[in-house]
């Protein structure tokens, strides 16, 4: 079946069987930022914005995203001019394998969307269907919040 | 000689070299890289916990359309071989071939396909069909060594391939002991004499990318692996073997990994690739779901006896630990594991007289590997606890305690040189210690003194519970690192080292070091690691040895570009190379006179003398310097429902210098949280026939951004002699602390001990009951 969406605000058709999952779809795409990481929802790995809020692509039929705006990592800023979300991440220390990153991130944008001023509190809600492994989560916390008081000052 | 601190770049926090690049979500990872043409890769996993495969019908499964391998252990050569990625020769039993006549717990390997899709490829799976003879199984540790149990390696052909004692007939897959002094004496001399037994679970490493690899048949007839590993020659070493071809036919890249701690020190899915990329002729994706990375390694369950003897002055008299570890169906890592239960715990303390023994046996059950913190998690547990009791039954602030009886500057411990490797040790004393500053300072960061002792009213009780803690830094006389450095025509250099960077952030650190030395800032050195065609030889990733290790290797290799280039620009500035110095991107000699590094390299490269300056280091220790740290935790209890959070948690730590500050704490604060939910929630479940009951995130529960306590990272500086700039290891010892802190904390609002792990609201409750029913 034919399925046409908007990816990082290009319009795109994907061609796509029935059963298969959004995660397969953009990663087959090339959107590669979007990770596997347990297929079942559970780790948020595969975490894209679709309208604005933060979904798990392995949980997504591709079918079900027909004519909706998905955003991946790859939209979040440039080579040269970062988003404040990548740059404070970087900063502080809360990219270690990186893996978990791209969802965190995308995570964080949809909050800092919704919230641009949020609390600790507001932030751990956010990000807690985010697993990482590698950081204890501080440093991301930390970047969160760093990246909405930079966005806030501009 | 007192050291050079004023570092230009080491001991700063400068941005990890590849955190741009994945932030911004780059194709870096081994799954990002597949080529066109890629097979899928499956493997049918056995549904027994023991079985002999009486016959596997593939026939069905080769005949499907775009199936394009299967194998199994009907049309593989027989390899006895281990999994450990360790050096040679390994102190691991070769109890493992690719595919085996026998399967041994519910989840091991029968069969695999390549398949043009994912779905074919389960599809395939399906289609084989398995005869399985059911053999009795083994699920009880303390069972293992009994007359008339199931013997898990009755295959004639499992062997050790170092002298150290291996009997399978009796599911022992590894045996060590020592003794120092007359342990009479120590129980006779001692006012008190605790005796208690511990046990910790089943748990994963959990890395949020599973074991992923990726075989690629070449045109000159080699074999490209790429892989998600923390031992990339280790992969190669091994994996040739397994083919039996020689190394130089494979060449093995680590990309970016996603995590590893251990899981990822094991040569476990890369010869399955590498038969169906050879069968098939095509390139091979080998990704484990979740559901098998709970299958892949974990970490080697233990029941641990620990007798210890005190005067009431709180002097020790002597310690006997005696531990049996599960290493479940294969005994990869079994022996080393259970050696650091001793060697990185019995010297933290000055015991007169020591006895250790540690076993390891077969079970039917998942396999032990190496994790993070490797055995001294899992002993940590009981020392810490019982230190803590020790202290609590003569009245001693347990502070005090271990400020009275920890091992000092140049103290040495007998351990050092009865424990190695599988062979001994080697003895060493204590270059650099901080643990009484960690002690100090972590003890004020938590409120030590003032909220001890006061779990307050009402139901949920407040706590206090501190431990100390030692590692090492790499195995000594075993472990070697290699760096090559050359420079370039803009004065930027290549630094190639074998390390391997698992997120943890080694590139960068390395990198550190080297612009240390050249006087030059991160953005001249271009770093590339773990690449068996590119970059020396290096060990890899564990033993906490990479900074230490790998990092002086790197130092050496600058230090002689360093000479190489002061030469140059002595010619060019006509002044002695004595006199020269490399800083700021230049050669400074004195008023005024200074020469470019890419003036100089363009000299070398081109104008005169043409010469690459390029040097290459290796390095082995005869040390393991420890890093120390003390831990401290505030948790809540609540009576009525058992749960223990965890409020606020203090690790002070001793690594040496920091070569990057932000790095050494990112380093210690996901390791803390690690082992705190590995103390609260994590545990595999298993029903009565051997298979894992919660093998997904939903039921396999790791701690999260919600359950995130206070975490407090304090840095204590020393300077470690032998160590780059003064640096030990960081990455290991922060684990081990939460499980003893924590139980000793419940201690602290309860007063019951927790000795059996996880501490669940379940097991919370039923010992406040027993203790109730007192």
């Amino acid at each position: 079946m034919e399925i046409h969406v908007k990816v990082n605000d290009k319009p795109v058709t994907w061609n796509v069987s029935p059963g298969e999952k959004l995660l397969d779809v953009l990663r087959r795409d090339g959107y590669l930022s979007v990770k596997f990481g347990c297929g079942e929802g559970d780790c948020g790995a595969c975490t894209v914005l679709v309208d604005g809020r933060a979904m798990r692509a392995c949980l997504l039929l591709a079918g079900q995203v027909e004519g909706r705006a998905i955003t991946t990592v790859e939209a979040l800023g440039t080579p040269d001019a970062p988003h404040p979300l990548q740059t404070a991440f970087v900063e502080c220390g809360a990219v270690q394998c990186g893996y978990c990153t791209p969802g965190m991130l995308l995570a964080a944008y949809a909050l800092l969307r919704e919230n641009p001023k949020p609390s600790e509190e507001d932030v751990r809600e956010a990000l807690d269907g985010n697993l990482c492994r590698c950081t204890g989560y501080k440093k991301i916390i930390e970047a969160v919040l760093l990246a909405a008081e930079r966005m806030g000052r501009s | 000689m007192s050291p050079k601190r004023d570092f230009k770049v080491v001991g700063h926090s400068v941005p990890k070299v590849d955190g741009m690049a994945l932030a911004r979500g780059g194709a870096l990872f081994c799954a990002d890289l597949l080529p066109d043409g890629c097979l899928y890769a499956r493997v049918l996993r056995s549904p027994h916990a023991h079985a002999r495969i009486k016959s596997i019908d593939a026939s069905e499964a080769e005949k499907m359309p775009g199936v394009h391998a299967v194998i199994h252990h009907g049309n593989l050569p027989r390899v006895m071989r281990t999994t450990a990625g360790q050096g040679a020769p390994e102190p691991s039993p070769y109890d493992f071939t690719t595919f085996d006549v026998k399967v041994r717990f519910v989840g091991d390997r029968v069969a695999a396909v390549a398949a043009e899709s994912p779905e074919l490829a389960e599809a395939a799976i399906a289609a084989i069909r398995v005869e399985y003879e059911q053999l009795e199984a083994l699920f009880d540790p303390r069972r293992a060594k009994q007359p008339g149990v199931p013997v898990i390696h009755d295959e004639p052909d499992c062997k050790v391939v170092i002298p150290i004692p291996y009997e399978p007939g009796r599911n022992l897959a590894s045996h060590v002991d020592m003794q120092v002094g007359d342990m009479e004496q120590a129980w006779g001399e001692a006012d008190v004499v605790v005796d208690r037994e511990y046990v910790t679970q089943y748990a994963q490493h959990t890395p949020i990318e599973p074991h992923v690899c990726l075989a690629e048949p070449l045109a000159d007839g080699r074999l490209r692996i790429t892989t998600s590993t923390q031992v990339t020659f280790h992969v190669r070493r091994i994996v040739a073997q397994a083919l039996e071809w020689p190394v130089s036919r494979l060449h093995v890249v680590k990309p970016r990994i996603g995590g590893g701690f251990g899981a990822k020190q094991e040569v476990l899915i890369e010869d399955v690739a590498a038969f169906l990329a050879l069968r098939s002729g095509r390139p091979v994706f080998f990704e484990l779901d979740r559901s098998e990375e709970f299958l892949s390694r974990t970490r080697h369950p233990m029941i641990i006896r620990l007798k210890t003897g005190m005067k009431s002055d709180g002097s020790l008299t002597g310690v006997d630990m005696d531990v049996l570890s599960n290493t479940g169906a294969y005994g990869t890592h079994g022996l080393t594991v259970s050696c650091n239960c001793g060697s990185k715990v019995l010297p933290l303390y000055r015991w007169p007289r020591i006895k250790f023994q540690a076993e390891s046996v077969y079970t039917n059950l998942p396999v032990g590997g190496a994790y993070r913190g490797y055995g001294a998690t899992q002993a940590y547990f009981a020392m810490e606890v019982q230190m803590d009791e020790m202290a609590c039954t003569i009245g001693m602030d347990p502070l005090d305690f271990r400020l009275k009886n920890h091992i000092r500057k140049g103290e040495t411990s007998p351990v050092f040189k009865a424990l190695g490797e599988g062979s001994e040790g080697v003895e060493q004393s204590i270059g650099s210690t901080g643990l009484a500053q960690c002690i100090k300072k972590g003890a004020r960061a938590i409120g030590w003194k003032r909220k001890r002792g006061k779990p307050g009213k009402g139901p949920i009780k407040r706590g206090l519970g501190m431990c100390t803690l030692m590692q090492g830094s790499s195995i000594p006389e075993v472990d070697m690192g290699a760096a090559s450095i050359k420079m370039n025509e803009d004065g930027s250099f290549n630094l190639l080292v074998g390390a391997t960077d698992l997120g943890t952030g080694s590139d960068t650190v390395l990198g550190q070091v080297a612009a240390e030395v050249l006087g030059v800032g991160m953005d001249k050195i271009v770093v590339r690691s773990s690449d068996t065609d590119v970059t020396p030889f290096d060990v890899g990733a564990y033993a906490s040895s990479t900074t230490y290790l790998s990092g002086e290797a790197v130092r050496k290799a600058a230090l002689d570009v360093a000479r190489q280039i002061k030469k140059v620009a002595a010619d060019m500035l006509g002044v002695s190379h004595r006199d020269c110095e490399l800083e700021g991107g230049a050669v400074v000699a004195g008023a005024g006179k200074s020469v470019s590094l890419a003036e100089i390299a363009m000299r070398s490269l081109y104008e005169k003398d043409q010469h690459q300056i390029a040097a290459h280091a290796s390095h082995i220790t005869h040390k393991s310097p420890p890093p120390f740290s003390a831990h401290f935790a505030e948790v809540e209890v609540d009576c009525e429902t058992g749960l223990v959070k965890v409020r606020k948690y203090v690790a002070a730590v001793d690594c040496g210098t920091a070569i990057n500050p932000r790095l050494a704490e990112g380093q210690t604060e996901g390791g803390v949280l690690n082992g705190i939910s590995y103390a609260l929630c994590e545990e595999y479940l298993f029903d009565e026939k051997g298979r894992m009951r919660n093998d997904s995130f939903r039921d396999y529960k790791i701690f999260s951004t919600r359950d995130l306590p206070e975490l407090v990272t304090i840095l204590v500086p020393t300077y470690e002699p032998t160590g780059p700039y003064g640096a030990k290891s960081v990455s290991e010892i922060c684990i081990n602390g939460p499980m003893p802190a924590i139980s000793n904390a419940i201690f602290d609002a309860v007063g019951v001990r927790l000795r059996t792990a996880p501490f669940t609201p379940e097991r919370v409750l039923a010992a406040l009951d027993a203790k109730g029913a007192e």
